[in-house]
């Protein structure tokens, strides 16, 4: 009962498939963060304007990202790109996050009150100075817990790229199950692994969060 | 560039079939939420009291459904209780796994919520003589189910979107299922997939509109 054929080898490739889902994390976040910050700041100065951006976002929301990958692939394929499957995840995730973040940053924005944002610009900041040296310090600090559940819950969705082809953790861990028939041993290793990094994750976040308050 | 023709004639014909399978997906999702909820308030309830093996309990269930793919959770429950001689349909597999995901997260709701209802409105009730009972069902319930009732809203769509993932482990019959099950024989992976996009974007917003109404007729006051 207590024996296993788990070998080293076998952790090794966990390792790796949790790495390939840290790298789509990061790459998913980096994307999701650069268009979640432009177009929520959009949403907040201009919301009459970039309505319709509000309702493509949100189906964005509303769709399971099971089919946007599944249709994201087949868009990749009847359109003729080369993309690796690597890249379609990224880019299906990138969109997926930024949908997120703009709701995420909008709130952070639109948090800051109108009345410091006044002082600003009657010391003399133009608008331009007055966004990015009042608004964009204050909103960080506000929208940060936001962001911080974001990138934990993209770090969890990345499973599901698994219906595209990429072995990442999951379908690292699935893998290793037909081979060796333990599945409870093995997916409770995964499950350690995923549980390690949202702590990480989790942890770093908080460290930072609580350095910046110290100015408030 | 584009020399791919679009048939959505045939697309439409399984329209029948994925609206059945659209009313499994809801089904499921629906009841994932009842059981959920239910659970998390046990789980709530497991966590304000003393007793350190509730508490752990509690606090170890929140932590595991927050912290691992739900997608994991399915498999766990699918593949890895096979290992103790139990073998559960891929359904009730996909049941359980969004019931434990939706407690998880429903249990930290519920705590936001109670923690927003001022402790003195329990003092004020009690001292009015109001039983222990009376006054979670007149004073804390009401108040904490208005504060909760959004992200409960939320919970649900969140359910509705992870019924997908039970294609993985072999669902056949619910809106994924159907397209899937389409897809293998046809291949014309875009045109029922971006159908079922349609009807999960629909059974989505159908669920904020209904939430909508419901909370506009009862927080009137």
């Amino acid at each position: 009962m207590l024996t296993t054929s788990i070998t080293s080898t076998d952790l090794l490739f966990l390792l790796q498939g949790a790495w390939t889902t840290i790298l789509l994390t990061l790459w998913a976040m980096l994307l999701g963060t650069a268009g979640g910050v432009i177009c929520g700041l959009l949403r907040a100065t201009l919301p009459r304007a970039t309505l319709p951006l509000a309702w493509v976002l949100d189906a964005f929301r509303s769709v399971p990202l099971l089919i946007q990958f599944v249709l994201f692939n087949s868009l990749k394929s009847i359109a003729g790109l080369d993309w690796s499957a690597f890249s379609v995840a990224c880019a299906v995730l990138g969109v997926y996050a930024a949908a997120y973040c703009t709701e995420i940053v909008r709130s952070g924005v639109l948090a800051v009150s109108p009345n410091v944002r006044r002082a600003g610009r009657s010391l003399g900041l133009n608008y331009w100075q007055d966004l990015r040296y009042i608004v964009m310090p204050m909103a960080t600090r506000i929208a940060f817990p936001g962001w911080l559940n974001l990138t934990l819950s993209v770090m969890k969705d990345t499973a599901l790229v698994m219906w595209i082809g990429i072995v990442e953790l999951l379908r690292a861990s699935q893998i290793i199950v037909t081979r060796i028939q333990e599945p409870l041993l093995v997916l409770c290793i995964a499950g350690l692994i995923y549980y390690f990094i949202s702590l990480v994750v989790a942890r770093l976040g908080n460290q930072l969060e609580k350095r910046w308050q110290e100015n408030d | 560039m584009f020399d791919y023709s679009f048939h959505w004639r045939s697309a439409f014909k399984a329209l029948p079939d994925m609206l059945g399978g659209a009313w499994v997906t809801f089904e499921t999702a629906a009841l994932s939420m009842i059981f959920g909820v239910l659970i998390a308030l046990c789980l709530t309830l497991m966590r304000q009291t003393k007793n350190p093996l509730a508490r752990g309990f509690g606090n170890a269930w929140v932590s595991v459904a927050r912290n691992t793919p739900s997608l994991f959770q399915i498999y766990l429950l699918y593949f890895g209780l096979g290992s103790f001689g139990i073998h559960i349909s891929s359904w009730a597999a996909l049941l359980a796994g969004i019931t434990f995901n939706n407690a998880g997260y429903l249990a930290e709701n519920f705590r936001g919520g109670l923690k927003a209802v001022p402790e003195t409105q329990m003092r004020a009730a009690r001292s009015l003589g109001m039983s222990a009972f009376k006054t979670y069902q007149l004073v804390i319930i009401p108040q904490l189910l208005r504060i909760v009732f959004y992200p409960l809203t939320n919970q649900m769509v969140w359910a509705v979107l992870m019924t997908s993932l039970g294609v993985i482990v072999g669902l056949n019959n619910d809106l994924t299922g159907v397209t899937q099950g389409y897809n293998v024989k046809t291949f014309r992976t875009f045109e029922y997939f971006a159908l079922a996009a349609v009807l999960y974007y629909l059974i989505a917003k159908a669920i904020v509109l209904v939430a909508r109404l419901l909370g506009w007729r009862l927080f009137r006051y």
